[in-house]
């Protein structure tokens, strides 16, 4: 997408929110200020500090994980377990729970605080045991027409022999693959690190989010460093130019909108990120009410075709 | 020719040499042992160390469901004996002492039942019956419990006490145990949800049949729900004293589908 057109998106829901009545009192105010600040950033191009500071802001240690808005966003949480094959991947979380007066599925990967969890959680990088998990999951919610919520925060899929030897492309391609059949409506919120294809099999949603301070890559920045500057210590240069960041993300149409954080990061008040990526869930989610199955699916496919599309063919 | 293993299963808990059997109130756990009411109080399971009895398919049923909620369906049903089968003593003879003892016609009860005034279809079955064996008779009745559910369009939630039990989609299925050791449990596991109470055996082949094919060393809690859980084939362990609450929460959010 053109920048402009992101610029225009945000100038209508702004104007949009400016003419409703105060219904929402108080906490409109917030919202228009912050629609706001994502305006004045969208004019002024990010620079490569800020970009620098998106990846820190999103690796931070003390960013809220998927279990920290599943606790401050969902009612009746009964999270599942297992693959129902080869194990249970921590690193995925899976469950049902009721987000706004509906049941949904969750999908959501999932990092460690301290060093034991992080250990269980294998640093949030699923195996094909998550994706499996995932796939259970979402046929689930198919067969009984619950939406699936994605909350997305993956270094990246687990690069390990066994993950290969368990066939992990196979399992990301088609989580892919059934994410793009389901015939209920599907939301992913990139909320820390969407780390290349782990981050891409569980996001491949009718509306894709993204925190303000999320990244959304192709590889890390430290990745790509050592391949392209091959030394892993250009992370910054190689992250200024692959602008892994959210208002990057949007002017390129890879994403829908981006979620408002907190001043200072999501970290520096969750509960307020958990009310603002609340608000833009169910906001999402409302867009596909009385829309058939097998419309959600042709337009998810439409905007995922449209993606990158060679100027030629638009 | 290879060497041998020696394949005998170690019974951390094996029954005496004289044959005696142990009491049914005894906890194979720690051995404490307790007056039926103290045991139906604490919904059969130890107070001490947390042992989970076997429970019958009518206490199952008073535990799980409302208050006089259930309505008992195809209770006429009663196993036919096709083949004129003898084994040590007629298949009827076996059949009329399984409904004695256990005052039920078959190895599974259904019914309609509300679960915390959530509507559901219950159908439960009854180790007790011939060590819960899955007849004709078992099958047509869990087939009706599917339909009664299907119509109605209310969560199927069944509990397995033994092998065979074919399970469909749009239920929550929920594995007790059968406590008798070398008794296998099968259970083929297409609930949407997947309870197991702890300690439960759930494997396709039962341990002392996989020691003696493979000769494997089989790890101390093969098969258990534990481990289960671990290889992903359970959703969540549930103490017994947790699980009404647990399926109604899930009922709960299953009824929600059309909101």
């Amino acid at each position: 997408m053109p920048p402009r057109e992101a610029e225009l998106r945000l100038r209508g829901q702004l104007s949009r929110l400016r003419s409703l009545p105060l219904l929402r009192g108080a906490r409109l105010e917030g919202e228009l200020e912050r629609l706001q600040r994502q305006l004045e950033k969208i004019v002024a191009e990010p620079s490569d500090e800020e970009i620098w500071r998106s990846v820190e802001l999103a690796r931070n240690a003390d960013r809220p994980y998927t279990l920290d808005y599943v606790e401050r966003l969902f009612d009746d949480w009964f999270e599942l377990h297992g693959d129902r094959a080869h194990g249970d991947d921590a690193a995925l979380v899976v469950g049902l729970g009721r987000f706004r007066g509906r049941t949904i599925v969750l999908l959501g990967n999932q990092k460690g605080r301290d060093v034991k969890e992080r250990t269980r959680r294998n640093f949030g990088m699923a195996y094909p045991e998550g994706y499996g998990k995932a796939m259970r999951a979402m046929e689930l919610a198919d067969r009984h027409g619950f939406p699936v919520i994605s909350l997305v925060d993956i270094p990246g899929a687990y690069p390990g022999v066994t993950a290969e030897q368990h066939g992990q492309g196979g399992a990301i391609a088609r989580s892919q693959s059934l994410m793009a059949r389901v015939r209920v409506p599907t939301v992913a919120c990139i909320i820390g690190e969407g780390g290349s294809g782990g981050a891409i099999a569980t996001a491949l949603a009718d509306r894709v989010l993204m925190q303000e301070n999320a990244i959304y890559t192709v590889i890390s920045p430290e990745g790509c460093a050592a391949i392209l500057w091959r030394d892993a210590g250009e992370a910054k240069k190689a992250a200024a130019a692959f602008k892994p960041d959210a208002m990057h993300c949007l002017e390129l149409g890879v994403i829908d909108a981006v979620v408002p954080e907190p001043e200072g990061g999501a970290h520096s008040d969750p509960d307020e990120a958990a009310r603002l990526l609340g608000d833009a869930l169910g906001e999402s989610l409302e867009l596909f009410d009385g829309i058939s199955g097998d419309e959600l699916r042709r337009q998810r496919r439409v905007r995922f075709r449209t993606i990158g599309q060679l100027s030629t063919t638009a | 020719m290879s060497e041998r293993i020696d394949v005998s299963i170690e019974h951390r808990h094996a029954p005496p040499e004289d044959g005696a059997r142990p009491h049914p109130n005894t906890c194979p756990g720690c051995g404490s042992h307790y007056r039926d009411d103290e045991l139906d109080a604490a919904l059969r399971v130890c107070p001490q160390c947390g042992h989970h009895f076997p429970v019958h398919a009518r206490e199952r049923i008073r535990q799980l469901a409302d208050e006089d909620s259930f309505s008992e369906e195809a209770s006429e049903l009663r196993s036919d004996d096709p083949l004129g089968f003898f084994d040590l003593r007629p298949y009827t003879e076996r059949l009329a002492e399984a409904e004695l003892t256990t005052g039920l016609g078959e190895a599974m009860v259904i019914g309609r039942a509300a679960v915390d005034d959530l509507p559901c279809e219950l159908a439960v079955m009854e180790f007790g019956f011939m060590g819960g064996s899955m007849g004709r008779i078992v099958g047509e009745k869990f087939a009706r419990a599917c339909e009664s559910a299907a119509e109605r369009g209310v969560p199927l939630v069944s509990v397995t006490a033994s092998g065979g039990a074919r399970m469909q989609e749009g239920i929550l299925s929920l594995m007790a145990h059968p406590t008798t050791a070398g008794v296998l449990a099968s259970f083929a596991s297409l609930g949407d949800v997947i309870l197991a109470e702890p300690g439960a055996l759930l494997s396709f082949t039962g341990p002392r049949v996989v020691q003696q094919t493979t000769r494997e060393k089989l790890p101390d809690d093969f098969g258990r729900a534990e481990s289960n859980y671990r290889y992903g084939h359970v959703d969540e362990i549930v103490p017994r004293p947790e699980l009404r609450a647990t399926v109604a929460r899930l009922l709960r959010l299953f009824s929600n589908a059309a909101a």
